[in-house]
């Protein structure tokens, strides 16, 4: 296969297909499009060694508008198709494109069993909280009482909190991105990428025709200042306007918005620790609440060992322990007589 | 004097707790050893450990061994070991007037006679019951306690050495060497010295107990079977499954990939194929049927020989994903180990009846190869045979074994890497087109497979409709059509590159047709030599591809006055066709969980004259 020696830079115009784009006008999925075809080239990975695999659902279309190798599969199998792919072919970058339904509902198993081993994969899951390819059936993101066709009179079951998932799940990287976010979101991607493991990344992206707007309270600029917390390693966790700034602060393990104004410094304020897992799952909780600011950037993220590669360990250890049985003597099995 | 006997079929029957199964294997592997042919029929409950000392708990291994050729497991014992009344209940109508019981003594108390049915003042070996038949009654428990009186070993375990005790005297019975027996002690118990003296001393003890005590047996000399030169080897059909798709791997130079669920009867390939991990093998041990199988699809895209096994349930669950591997043209095999269903069924008996399931189990238009192979050996080459029409074809490709043939071992002239053929995959590595077409066509209507990392033939395949050529999204009717076509016919095609039918047995045309698919081939071989001999005009022939059917098979089917198909479901095979040929055939059939018995073959085979 490539490598990356004969490696040949290519431009984000190089990752667009012949193909006619079929998402709706205005829909958010352009503009993760874009962003990915304008961070990939960034990536030093050669575009032959590139997959994307995608399940069903309007996003999973992405597939075919990158010029990369791909797969359309079937509906919230993609993450298990990856997985295979991954594990046989451990030289390929794998993208997994997957939304709240294909994911979180029919291919829910998937989802956090490709966390739990770690495969390196990087899943892009695109939220719209709405099933937008059967037109508008609420999916397991969608808030509690939501009107839809398919519940005219309001959904009866909790949402998902997919970062909370992820994190029970065993995910050794989770992210949070918004497709109105285009700087962030390019971060977050290549983020995704660098992590050596299964990578998650949850990209808020507004679907115009059946669910408009569910993001635009993190999306508007003026809204997103105290609905909305971008998170830096190592940095505290501050937000709202820069005159009426606030601030969390942990409390024993119970976070706390206070206003600087108070009589706060930054240095009284919860730091950011990627690594810290206990943290990690205190700020997925901020999603249950609306008294907190969501969460966006890499809320964790920790080195370990990735399936793929523990697999073809075990195969090399057990090459070298059984180097003199070949074909023949496998199937000769351990007695055997002749008749002359 | 040994009496000398052509052929013998002894059971070993106890609780599924007494280790009849590991008794079974010892000696099949002795009597392969010895030259003997043979046949087994391990048949078990699906409880590990159901209610001890109850009916339903009993485990039992049947074995034909002889100086002539074996075709079954044999419809009837000669030998009878029941370790327990509940044993010897289940087996006693199988065995043959005269036939010698050995039992074990302690495995008659009340207790026992409670549990199997007796009532307490009926003990079988005491009264009359068994008077047909010669009884050898050992205290199979007390012995075994007196010959480890010394080895410091706990009443457990020494308990589980019982099994060995049986197992000798049967030795000392044929006159047998007990070395292959003491080498797989040996083997087993690597790690425990204490457990491996114990289970050698008793085996011992057994043996010369025979020598030693004048007992109901005699000695009995079955002589080696002549049979082709060669070096031969035993071997159970779930392992020849695994070695075929090894060997499949290195003649293709491809890594194997098994992505699987855990699921009676076919968790033995998983099992076997994850000790040869040094061959490159990838076991996947999936959270699902569904990720089992696309997971197998991930790795067959990245250049894998992509597997995965299963049972009927589970062959179910697979459904929609083997129809996207039809639609994606991408090598696949799908073993189904079948067992008797719907539902869960009765997981650890064996049954034909996923014929039609395989043929039509899936939405759409989606046809693909169908390989049943016959006998347990016969699943190393049917396995192999899959993986190279799966990879040559383009195309996912099931496979049929069935819980008979995956449990049951016989002897095996295994070829060597060298007497394996090739299994030649070519891959498109650079661009032969202005763009790469991926469903562009070889003359046998292979597609173009192009491996991700080959550099500029950058591609996208899917599970919706593909223009032909491009691979690229088409809703055109006349393209849908145009694929659909070129699915069905590439599938029709395979029948050029496949054996003709052949009769096996008997006339090449005549009177009567058996024909039989799977693991009855043993059964009706047996029963068609048995009508031969008897000067009746009957032949055997035994389908192996199912889908399409080889292109001989309605000529052939033609030159008999009656077809007899012979399957265990409600006629499948018949069906199949009956609506491929307008041919009319009758069918011969049993669902009970078992394989045929040679004289219900017999037997049906004989209304035709």
């Amino acid at each position: 296969m490539n490598n990356a020696v004969n490696f040949e830079p290519y431009s984000a115009k190089e990752l667009e297909t012949d193909q006619e784009i079929r998402w709706c006008p205005g829909c958010g999925d352009f503009a993760i499009l874009k962003q990915v075809q304008i961070t990939i080239p960034k990536l030093n990975i050669p575009r032959e060694n590139i997959v994307f695999i995608s399940g069903i659902g309007c996003s999973s279309r992405f597939p075919y508008y990158m010029n990369t190798y791909g797969m359309h599969s079937i509906h919230g199998r993609a993450t298990a198709i990856a997985t295979g792919l991954k594990v046989a072919r451990p030289d390929l970058s794998v993208w997994v494109i997957t939304g709240d339904g294909d994911s979180l509902s029919i291919g829910g198993n998937h989802l956090i069993h490709i966390l739990r081993r770690n495969v390196d994969v990087n899943i892009l899951l695109f939220n719209n909280q709405i099933y937008g390819l059967t037109k508008g059936q609420y999916s397991p993101t969608s808030e509690l009482n939501k009107i839809t066709k398919s519940s005219p009179v309001g959904t009866l079951d909790n949402p998902f909190n997919p970062l909370a998932l992820a994190l029970g799940s065993g995910a050794t990287f989770v992210a949070r991105s918004i497709d109105k976010e285009a700087r962030h979101l390019q971060k977050m991607i290549e983020r995704t990428h660098l992590h050596k493991g299964a990578s998650l990344l949850e990209i808020y992206q507004n679907c115009n025709i059946f669910n408009d707007n569910a993001f635009e309270v993190f999306g508007n600029k003026t809204s997103q200042k105290t609905n909305a917390i971008f998170l830096e390693h190592a940095a505290p966790l501050i937000f709202g306007d820069k005159e009426d700034a606030l601030g969390i602060v942990l409390d024993a393990y119970k976070p706390r918005v206070v206003k600087m104004a108070d009589g706060y410094s930054e240095n009284d304020l919860w730091i950011h620790d990627e690594q810290d897992i206990f943290k990690a799952q205190i700020l997925a909780r901020f999603f249950d609440t609306e008294d907190f600011p969501r969460p966006f950037g890499v809320i964790y993220a920790r080195e370990q060992i990735s399936f793929e590669k523990a697999v073809q360990n075990q195969l090399e250890q057990e090459k070298v322990q059984k180097s003199n049985i070949d074909l023949s003597v496998l199937l000769a099995g351990n007695q055997t007589w002749t008749v002359n | 004097m040994a009496e000398k006997i052509k052929s013998i079929v002894i059971k070993f029957a106890g609780d599924s707790g007494d280790g009849m199964q590991l008794t079974g294997t010892n000696f099949t592997t002795n009597a392969a050893l010895f030259g003997n042919d043979i046949a087994t029929f391990p048949d078990f409950p699906a409880e590990i450990r159901a209610p001890q000392g109850t009916l339903p708990g009993v485990s039992g291994f049947q074995l034909h061994f002889g100086s002539v050729e074996v075709d079954s497991p044999g419809d009837n014992c000669d030998v009878l070991v029941a370790m327990n009344a509940a044993a010897l209940k289940t087996n006693l109508k199988q065995l043959k007037k005269g036939g010698l019981i050995i039992v074990d003594t302690a495995g008659f108390e009340s207790k026992n006679l409670k549990l199997a049915g007796y009532a307490p003042d009926q003990n079988p070996i005491e009264n009359d019951t068994l008077s047909k038949y010669q009884l050898q009654k050992i205290d199979v428990t007390k012995l075994t306690k007196e010959t480890l009186v010394d080895s410091g070993l706990d009443g457990k375990s020494v308990s589980r050495c019982k099994n060995m005790f049986v197992l000798g005297y049967v030795y000392w019975i044929f006159g047998r060497s007990l070395q292959s027996t003491i080498d797989e002690i040996t083997r087993a118990f690597t790690k425990k010295p204490e457990l491996r003296d114990a289970n050698i001393q008793v085996l011992k003890a057994g043996f010369n107990f025979g020598e030693t005590v004048e007992t109901v047996a005699h000695k009995v000399e079955v002589a080696p079977a002549k049979r082709e030169s060669g070096t031969y080897r035993n071997i159970i059909g779930n392992h020849a499954t695994a070695l075929g798709l090894i060997a499949a791997s290195v003649k293709s130079k491809l890594s194997l990939f098994y992505g699987t669920y855990p699921i009676t009867p076919a968790s033995e390939i998983l099992h076997e194929l994850a000790k040869h991990k040094n061959f490159g093998v990838v076991t996947f041990q999936a959270e699902d049927e569904i990720a089992a199988v696309a997971a197998t699809i991930g790795a067959s895209f990245g250049g894998s020989l992509g597997v995965t096994g299963t049972s009927g349930p589970g062959l179910a669950l697979k459904g929609e994903s083997i129809s996207l591997a039809v639609s994606l043209e991408l090598p696949l095999v799908v073993i189904d180990v079948q067992r008797a269903g719907p539902s869960t069924g009765m997981p650890t008996k064996t049954e034909q009846a996923d014929l039609l399931f395989a043929m039509y189990g899936r939405h759409g238009e989606a046809p693909l190869p169908i390989i049943a192979a016959k006998s347990p050996a016969d699943c190393f080459e049917a396995s192999f045979e899959a993986c190279k029409i799966a990879l040559q074809h383009t195309t996912p490709v099931i496979l049929l074994t069935d819980g008979y043939v995956a449990n049951s071992s016989e002897p095996w002239k295994f070829p060597t890497e060298k007497e394996l053929q090739e299994i030649k995959v070519e891959y498109v590595t650079e661009l032969n087109d202005e763009t790469f077409l991926p469903y562009k066509r070889d003359e046998k209507l292979a597609r173009n497979i192009a491996l991700p990392g080959t550099k500029g033939l950058e591609h996208r395949i899917g599970g919706l409709e593909k223009e032909d050529l491009t691979g690229n999204i088409s809703y055109d009717p006349q393209n849908h059509e145009t694929m659909v076509r070129n699915r069905a016919k590439k599938v029709k095609m395979i029948a050029n590159y496949i054996p003709e039918l052949e009769v096996e047995l008997g006339n090449k045309k005549g009177k009567v047709l058996v024909l039989g698919w799977g693991g009855t081939y043993g059964s009706i071989r047996a029963a068609v030599k048995q009508a031969i001999s008897e000067g009746k005009d009957v032949s055997h022939a035994h389908i192996r591809y199912l889908n399409p059917f080889p292109k001989n098979t309605l000529e052939l089917l033609n030159s008999f006055e009656h077809v007899l198909v012979a399957e265990i479901n409600t006629g499948q095979l018949a069906h199949l066709l009956k609506a491929e040929f307008l041919l009319h055939v009758n069918s011969f059939t049993k669902v009970q969980g078992q394989p045929f018995a040679k004289h219900e073959v017999y037997e049906a085979i004989s209304k035709f004259f």
